[in-house]
């Protein structure tokens, strides 16, 4: 089944060689003038040798998009969670500014080091869990749906602050079963095409996938701004995603097999600078 | 649906004569009118920003008449010369008639 | 832009796709035709003079970078024929703009898309750019 991808690569690509394809662009990635790593060696255990973050796949026109934070239609949404920052919700009469001061103090370093064991939870937990967590607990208001729009935002707003510093997730201890158990979800075959995530995005990256140019699915650049439904879309929105092409029944956003997995792709893309906000197809 | 919030990145200063370059976002979701909700069949009703147009003191630099072919969270990007220091005045207008507005001094030096 | 391999094989993947789409029928929207006669209230319109900045090969048709500009012109009218409906945008220029302008458009498929330039005496210039629409391979 594996040779399905290649299948469909060549019917599309009227047999062209595949081989020629299996590389990203040599392009370097500046934000606004500052360079973020999209390139660099494997660690020893890690099954790839070169890591590439998605942005290096995507075209010229694309890329363009996440070189100003102007151009990048993502801070639209970023600027709506910047004014829910500061915004008084809940029972307890409290905003997140209230707790947390301004955002580009408090949240620097914490998208670079997620999805992470919370002792008090007893569980993986990812951007999305500690922001209901004070939603619910601290501010007493309701909590934000998964992958929902106010959601995403926040969750932009708080990778932002990470911008530019090597992913590095803790997968020892506590988090390990979680680590092995997204492990080997990314090597299960889902779906009626009996696709894993490691059929395109370990085996396959650099070769299309019908008209999609497949990346190493790394996580680093998320929530991502997607020029197909033009606007945030956050991990477990494109895990969700990519298992439904497989066509096979999903997981939920927030599930523990997605935070699971989370924690496993954010490993296989250690030392990639966080992009968030990007911008993909 | 969350509010619609203009962006526009024009430079705060510049000399007379010099050729600035403006770029200007919205967030808005363009309804074409030609999508049907998946649930009952219906065609979506067309909800687009129609107009967007930008003046200097009074006096029109662009104006834009725009069709559902404009991509949601519409972005503009013009070049204008500077005549002299002033204001800048920015205009989205909605189908159902509401105007977004943002304002932007550029001073001379 | 240099055709590399990787964009041969994209275009050949947009081609495929773009002719499996269905084509939709809107009897009561005005053609292209119509529409840049509307804009020339019939005028005679010479090709070239006009520069259409787009993507050969656009990653996904809901959001496509282009920029139109004519040396001189008052306004430029941007279509898109290949679309359900061809009007995309007209630009008009005051005096002190630069007539150019980039924005961002929704592509149907693979097509040309034109744009006719009104020039300050009175004449009229045209142009056209094909664009290749993928379908993303994960975008369903």
């Amino acid at each position: 089944m594996r040779h399905m991808i290649a299948a469909l690569c060549a019917a599309t690509a009227s047999g062209l060689a595949l081989a020629a394809l299996a590389e990203p662009d040599d392009q370097s990635l500046a934000v606004d003038g500052v360079e973020l790593v999209t390139e660099i060696k494997a660690s020893d255990e890690h099954p790839l040798d070169m890591l590439y973050s998605g942005w290096r796949f995507r075209t010229d026109e694309t890329q363009a998009l996440q070189t100003d934070d102007f151009d990048n239609p993502a801070f639209i949404f970023v600027e709506q969670a910047v004014d829910a920052w500061d915004t008084v919700e809940g029972e307890a009469g409290k905003s997140c500014a209230e707790c947390h001061g301004a955002v580009e103090e408090s949240m620097k370093g914490v998208r670079a080091g997620m999805p992470k064991w919370d002792a008090e939870a007893g569980e993986v937990w990812s951007v999305e869990n500690f922001v209901n967590r004070c939603r619910t607990e601290r501010m007493q208001a309701e909590p934000w749906k998964w992958d929902k729009a106010d959601m995403n935002a926040m969750a932009a707003l708080i990778g932002l602050q990470s911008r530019g510093m090597p992913v590095d997730v803790d997968v020892s201890g506590p988090a390990e079963p979680w680590f092995k158990r997204g492990e080997e979800m990314y090597y299960t075959r889902y779906g009626q095409l009996e696709l894993s995530c490691a059929s395109c995005h370990e085996e396959n990256y650099g070769n299309m996938i019908r008209a999609d140019h497949l990346s190493q699915g790394h996580i680093n650049g998320f929530p991502t701004y997607r020029l197909k439904n033009t606007k945030l879309n956050s991990v477990h929105g494109r895990f969700k995603g990519c298992i439904r092409d497989t066509r096979a029944h999903t997981f939920k956003p927030g599930s523990e097999e997605f935070r699971a997995l989370e924690l496993y792709v954010a490993w296989r893309g250690e030392g990639l600078a966080v992009e968030t906000p990007s911008v993909r197809q | 649906m969350a509010k619609v919030k203009p962006r526009v990145k024009v430079p705060k200063k510049a000399q007379v004569g010099d050729v600035i370059t403006i770029k200007s976002l919205i967030s808005h979701p363009m309804e074409s009118g030609q999508r049907k909700d998946k649930k009952t069949g219906e065609l979506i009703p067309r909800k687009i920003i129609n107009k967007f147009v930008a003046t200097f003191n009074g006096e029109m630099v662009v104006d834009f008449d725009l069709d559902p072919a404009v991509s949601a969270n519409p972005y503009f990007q013009f070049d204008m010369t500077v005549p002299e220091a002033g204001t800048i005045r920015f205009e989205w207008t909605d189908d159902d008639g509401t105007v977004y507005d943002i304002e932007k001094e550029i001073k001379i030096g | 832009m240099e055709l590399t391999r990787r964009d041969a094989l994209l275009l050949g993947a947009g081609a495929v796709a773009a002719s499996v789409l269905p084509q939709p029928l809107f009897a009561a929207e005005p053609t292209l035709d119509e529409l840049i006669a509307a804009f020339t209230e019939g005028a005679e319109v010479k090709d070239g003079g006009v520069d259409i900045g787009a993507p050969e090969i656009a990653e996904n048709g809901n959001t496509v970078p282009v920029d139109v500009s004519a040396e001189g012109a008052t306004s430029i009218l941007l279509l898109a024929g290949g679309n359900p409906s061809p009007g995309v945008a007209t630009f008009h220029f005051g005096k002190l703009a630069v007539p150019s302008a980039s924005t961002r458009i929704r592509l149907a498929q693979t097509q040309d898309i034109v744009a006719v330039a009104k020039l300050s005496d009175g004449s009229y210039v045209k142009a056209s750019r094909a664009v290749k629409v993928t379908i993303g391979g994960c975008g369903g």
